[in-house]
């Protein structure tokens, strides 16, 4: 079982975002409105940490567990398809107070209406696929 | 023991968040939780009908391995590691809420008028999810990533287009919760 160390992770990774709130419908409205500091604190500081592990990644001071250099996949380019297909997850998500990776961890919480998101997604990715080739960058 | 207990600040999460990140590329993968929604659109078939899928969903098992991660770790925290889900929201925030006709505003994580099995059942409800949902899957894919994707590892990792990414995700979340949510409720 190579990949136990991912379910951990995962398991880890869900505590994490459960205790800190971050999956809370209530905490995004008010990220949303500029109401509080919380959740922008948590992405913010999220952000900084990691840029820092970026940079000693990029220098090879940390290798991955194979020994190799570790490079974050290069994101594809374009306006259109950034600005456009994020303002798209952005309303899901400012309507639902819910992300990706939440979307797992509320199945946990609250199975019915979670699971209702979760297939919704899968049918929204599935459309993007059909479409990939016919939308603009 | 208290504090496993407690509501963890921001600066316990935040710096967890990316402790998470720096083991998952130190497992050698690339950390992003969207990726997983094509995976499971693969196991289920999609690459019968459209060429987008037709992968080896077995090169990604290890993203199937966190999403089933996280499904336990919610079911754990939930039961066992949040005795009161009370959040200490804005007072601005509950009283905008109250006045849309939220009962109970953040004494519990999830709103009963969007997840509870009264909300789920109605036709409203219902569709409120299924459109989150289907906005949600759709618009990361199209955007290249999600809030771990792009607004951690991108932004983190300095990509320009993840900044374009989470420009959107505010456009979307902020016309959301300024207009969508007091006109829907």
């Amino acid at each position: 079982m190579k990949n136990i160390k991912f379910l951990l992770l995962g398991i880890f990774f869900a505590i994490v975002l459960s205790k800190s709130q971050a999956i809370s419908w209530f905490r995004f409205y008010e990220m949303f409105r500029f109401q509080s500091f919380h959740m922008f604190g948590i992405i913010g500081s999220a952000i900084v940490i990691s840029a820092i592990f970026m940079q000693l990644f990029k220098h090879g001071k940390i290798k991955d567990i194979h020994g190799n250099i570790i490079t974050p996949k290069k994101k594809e380019k374009g306006y259109v398809r950034t600005i456009v297909g994020g303002t798209f997850f952005g309303l899901g998500w400012g309507i639902s107070g819910a992300c990706a990776g939440p979307i797992f961890v509320i199945l946990g919480f609250k199975f019915l209406p979670a699971l209702i998101l979760l297939i919704s997604a899968l049918i929204g990715a599935f459309i993007y696929g059909l479409l990939s080739k016919k939308l603009p960058n | 023991m208290d504090f496993i207990f407690e509501p963890w600040p921001w600066f316990v999460g935040g710096p967890l968040i990316a402790l998470s990140l720096v083991l998952y590329f130190y497992f050698g993968k690339n950390f992003g939780t969207s990726t997983d929604f094509e995976t499971l659109c693969t196991i289920a078939g999609a690459g019968k009908v459209a060429d987008y899928f037709k992968k080896d969903w077995k090169e990604r098992d290890f993203g199937l391995m966190f999403a089933i991660g996280l499904v336990i770790g919610g079911i754990i925290a939930s039961n066992f590691l949040i005795p009161d889900q009370t959040v200490n929201l804005n007072p601005k925030s509950v009283q905008e809420l109250t006045e849309i006709g939220f009962a109970n505003v953040a004494n519990q994580y999830f709103p009963d008028e969007i997840f509870s099995n009264e909300a789920v059942f109605s036709f409203k409800g219902f569709l409120i999810l299924v459109f989150s949902g289907l906005m949600i899957g759709f618009g990361t894919r199209y955007a290249g990533g999600c809030t771990s994707g792009h607004a951690i590892t991108g932004l983190s990792s300095l990509q320009f287009p993840s900044l374009l990414a989470v420009i959107g995700f505010f456009i979307g979340g902020i016309i959301a919760a300024w207009f969508i949510i007091p006109t829907i409720f």
